[in-house]
């Protein structure tokens, strides 16, 4: 649900005092509801001459069942017939009255800072025919995977063109940069499913890594990818917790909540009615681990998908922090995730295959007044992500965080009202995010066809002005 | 029984220029005009008195009192009064499936001669009554009394006088014929310097036809005309710049120059055995080797309306064994320079090819040089039905002049419809 700010804007009445006194009107962001088209409009591929990835795109936009539009080029209409597209033709020294939902541009072809110009050429024509909560994902080879310096730096050059767009491009609109590297072209599926659809309302101007995943990626129904699949929630009770389950158990996912005791009965009011089951435990006890691992292993038989999203905040400047409010959140926060994956992986509960995906925060990233341990702790998270991902790989486990900005609940409510209106206000979005928002980037990273995702740290912030 | 397909020759043709739409030819019928294109071939081949197989033609614009318009015409002409005749209509189609009617009937051995045409007035527009206003006549006409005669003539309204005027539209979308071109052409990102680059080469292609007496043995004038009066010489893509487009919206790309005019005029080409041919001493320009005819469905269906020979020439190769490449000469009739390019981008493009037509690969691109050579209905004007006889004519003379090769010849046409054909020549040999 918008905020009361952004109901208001977009009444007949708030339209006309906000255009009249020139007050930003937050768009209300379109958001996924099950059975909803992945794509609602044209999308719109082009790519760079030279590029690897129009072939790749084609066939997932193909997958989608999207209308796809093209520029008459060779390369670009035998990638869309290759993959079954009977794309239309854009040509926009002619555009008519063309409007596309999505922009989709394979900046591969890219090896020169001088080719930059392609971005230009392909964007300019059409970056005011986009629709509200429109789509712009540019595709690029990551720096590292690069043959050349020149190539390295015109790649890199890609993240401040997506940055800056998505500041540009309004009206509820995202633009993101996703790296796939060379051999991972098949992996390309469930990131542009996610980015491309109004799952992924409220994340922009993020960059995102795909490797080569460890099997060939499955096929999912778009509609029901977590079908099967058993996921632990951890803090599932309330919160964001509740919306994490929710959308696992909505993706077709068995959700197993778990919350601390004396929230056992909100827990099971949530689990319950998703049809999950739930599991009380204190994940800062010493035997937490082992008797998660117990149930799953008793109850499921292993699991999946485990998401670590149970969190606190204590909040004091470091100066009046008592050491008792760092170890707490520090605890909970991060060192009790890594105690649990350790015994998950150890124990042989984590089934092949298994996502983890880990709840981190922009202010792990930029740092907040008064959160030096929760900051801490947050960062500490991305840190456990990145350095595991190499490691859970081998057992073809991934595990990846995303890290939410201003989101909507009961914690930001509370938050004085000017620090309040400031979070929420300052990212490309004018508005916070929700809950959900966060539960769909936790289940993309969830999907079965993820498997090229490992080791990803992708903000919820509606491309927060803080960290970025 | 079998019988052996005979070859079939193209010996000629005649026409009259072409008149812009209520002018030169404003007082002509389409009986006067075919009678005028008819006549004028008899003189040229001498059939003065010749029963000949048929005569197939036809008008798309036709008044009631022309139900049986080539049949009128031969007898008012110089050829035997026993030769048979018969009217089709396929729009814009009428001129070249006639072709194919009558080259079909000579391959057979039904018949050694015949001559295929068309003819068509914008100008002599066959006006009618209302719909209303009709039945309410025939009510009239089936009065007995004549107190129910008055009774019926009591319901005639002013609203009822109203003529029923033929438009250039199509019946099931309402849409124009230009109008449904130009969101084709915007589907294909046609842009408007392609198009008028098009009309500028059709123009002066066609008045470096009349300069190097190209037209003289294809052309007789009529009514004081010696050339199409729609012909520019001077055109250029600088001129057709300026003109305001009239389909596709004020953003449009379609103008005047760069569409075919309302036009008047007609057309007739001469189809024989060799053998026939032979007897006369007349040189075969071309053979008529083969003919396709493709529908789309532009209503319901996701095409354009004109796109149907997008459709028909891969059909009609595949037949053959031959590609897109592998022709002289393209004779791609231009209602609308969108339309061609729209045809060549098409065959060009790998999503069309392997999406629409099934194939695995696009038929590619033409040489350009090679499209259009004498100009075509940019130039020309398109008096509908008129067009395909000047163009099997014009390219089968061409074909021979060049001392042989192969045309591909393509007309898009109302209805979703395209017709297109094959021309081959030895030459002089």
């Amino acid at each position: 649900m918008p905020d009361t700010y952004t109901s208001l804007a977009n009444s007949p009445i708030g339209k006309l005092i906000t255009g009249q006194l020139g007050l930003p009107r937050p768009t209300i962001l379109e958001r996924y509801s099950p059975g909803d088209a992945t794509i609602s409009g044209q999308v719109l591929l082009g790519a760079a001459p030279g590029g690897r990835l129009a072939p790749a795109a084609a066939t997932v936009l193909a997958g989608l069942s999207a209308n796809v539009s093209t520029a008459l080029r060779g390369d670009l209409r035998k990638a869309a017939a290759d993959a079954g597209l009977d794309a239309a033709v854009f040509n926009g020294e002619v555009p008519g009255d063309a409007r596309f939902k999505a922009l989709v541009f394979d900046a591969t072809g890219i090896t020169d800072s001088t080719q930059l110009r392609e971005l230009h050429a392909f964007f300019h024509p059409v970056v005011r025919r986009t629709q509200s909560c429109s789509r712009v994902v540019v595709l690029g080879t990551a720096p590292e995977d690069t043959g050349s310096p020149r190539e390295a730096a015109a790649q890199r050059a890609l993240e401040g063109f997506t940055r800056s767009l998505g500041k540009e491009i309004g009206q509820g609109g995202t633009v993101q940069l996703v790296y796939v590297a060379p051999g991972a072209e098949a992996f390309l599926g469930s990131t542009l499913r996610f980015l491309l659809s109004a799952r992924s309302a409220y994340v922009s101007g993020q960059v995102v890594r795909i490797n080569q995943g460890a099997a060939t990626p499955p096929v999912v129904d778009v509609h029901r990818p977590l079908e099967g699949k058993v996921a632990l929630v951890t803090g599932a009770s309330r919160g964001i917790g509740a919306a994490i389950a929710s959308v696992l158990a909505r993706d077709g996912a068995h959700v197993v909540g778990l919350d601390i005791p004396p929230l056992a009965e909100d827990l099971e009011a949530v689990t319950s009615a998703l049809g999950g089951s739930f599991l009380t435990a204190d994940i800062t006890t010493d035997d937490a681990p082992q008797s998660i691992a117990l149930h799953l292993q008793e109850a499921h038989g292993g699991v999946d998908i485990v998401v670590h999203n149970a969190g606190i905040t204590q909040d004091r400047t470091l100066a009046r922090m008592k050491p008792e409010r760092w170890e707490r959140v520090l605890d909970i926060n991060l060192s009790s995730e890594e105690r649990i994956n350790d015994e998950l992986l150890s124990s042989g509960v984590l089934n092949t295959g298994a996502r983890i995906v880990c709840v981190s925060s922009i202010a792990g990233i930029a740092g907040n007044n008064g959160q030096t341990n929760y900051g801490t702790s947050k960062a500490g998270v991305a840190g456990m992500v990145v350095a595991m991902a190499p490691v859970l790989a081998k057992q073809q486990v991934t595990i990846n965080a995303v890290a939410p900005g201003f989101i909507e609940t009961q914690m930001t409510a509370a938050v004085p009202i000017a620090i309040r209106e400031a979070g929420r206000r300052m990212n490309s979005m004018s508005q916070g995010g929700l809950p959900v928002d966060v539960a769909e980037a936790i289940a993309w990273f969830a999907a079965p066809d993820s498997g090229g995702l490992n080791g990803n740290v992708v903000r919820v912030c509606g491309q927060s002005l803080l960290g970025a | 029984m079998t019988t052996e397909l005979r070859k079939v020759a193209v010996l000629g043709g005649n026409r009259i220029p072409f008149a812009r739409s209520n002018s030169a030819y404003a007082a002509a019928s389409n009986q006067d005009m075919l009678t005028a294109a008819l006549d004028g071939l008899v003189s040229r081949f001498a059939l003065e008195g010749e029963r000949l197989g048929e005569v197939v033609a036809g008008a798309v614009l036709k008044h009631s009192r022309d139900f049986n318009l080539t049949r009128e015409t031969v007898m008012s002409t110089r050829l035997d009064a026993a030769t048979p005749a018969y009217d089709i209509q396929q729009a814009c189609g009428t001129g070249l499936q006639a072709a194919l009617l009558v080259a079909n009937k000579i391959a057979l051995g039904q018949i050694d001669c015949g001559v295929a045409g068309g003819v068509d007035t914008t100008s002599d527009a066959p006006l009618a009554v209302g719909d209303d206003l009709r039945k309410l006549l025939i009510k009239l006409n089936n009065a007995r009394s004549t107190g129910d005669r008055l009774k019926v003539l009591a319901g005639v309204r002013p609203g009822m006088i109203v003529p029923a005027i033929p438009r250039n539209e199509e019946p099931r979308t309402g849409l124009s014929m230009g109008e449904h071109q130009a969101r084709t052409g915007a589907r294909w990102g046609v842009t408007r310097a392609e198009q008028d680059e098009l009309t500028a080469r059709s123009h002066h292609n066609l008045a470096a036809a009349y300069e190097r007496g190209f037209q003289a043995d294809l052309v007789t004038p009529f009514l004081g005309l010696e050339r199409d009066q729609n012909l520019r010489p001077d055109s250029s893509v600088e001129k057709l710049a300026k003109l305001k487009p009239v389909f596709g919206g004020p953003q449009g790309t379609m103008t005047a120059g760069n569409s075919t005019p309302l036009s008047d005029g007609a057309a007739a080409v001469l189809l024989a055995s060799e053998e026939w041919a032979q007897e006369r001493g007349l040189p075969v320009l071309a053979h008529l080797v083969t003919g396709e005819t493709a529908a789309v469905d532009y209503v319901g269906g996701d095409e354009g309306l004109l796109m149907a020979p997008a459709y028909a020439v891969p059909r009609m190769l595949d037949r053959l064994g031959l590609t897109l490449q592998d022709f002289d000469i393209y004779e791609i009739h231009e209602a609308f320079a969108s339309q061609v390019l729209s045809t060549l981008k098409a065959w060009e493009d790998a999503v069309f090819c392997q999406e629409r037509l099934g194939r695995s690969a696009p038929l590619g691109a033409i040489d350009r040089s090679r499209l259009n050579v004498n100009g075509s209905s940019l130039a020309a004007g398109h008096p509908f039905a008129a067009t395909g006889g000047r163009i099997v004519a014009a390219a089968a003379k061409e074909l021979y002049e060049r001392g042989g090769g192969r045309a591909l010849i393509s007309i898009c046409a109302a209805g979703g419809q395209g017709v297109v054909a094959i021309l081959e020549s030895n030459g002089s040999n």
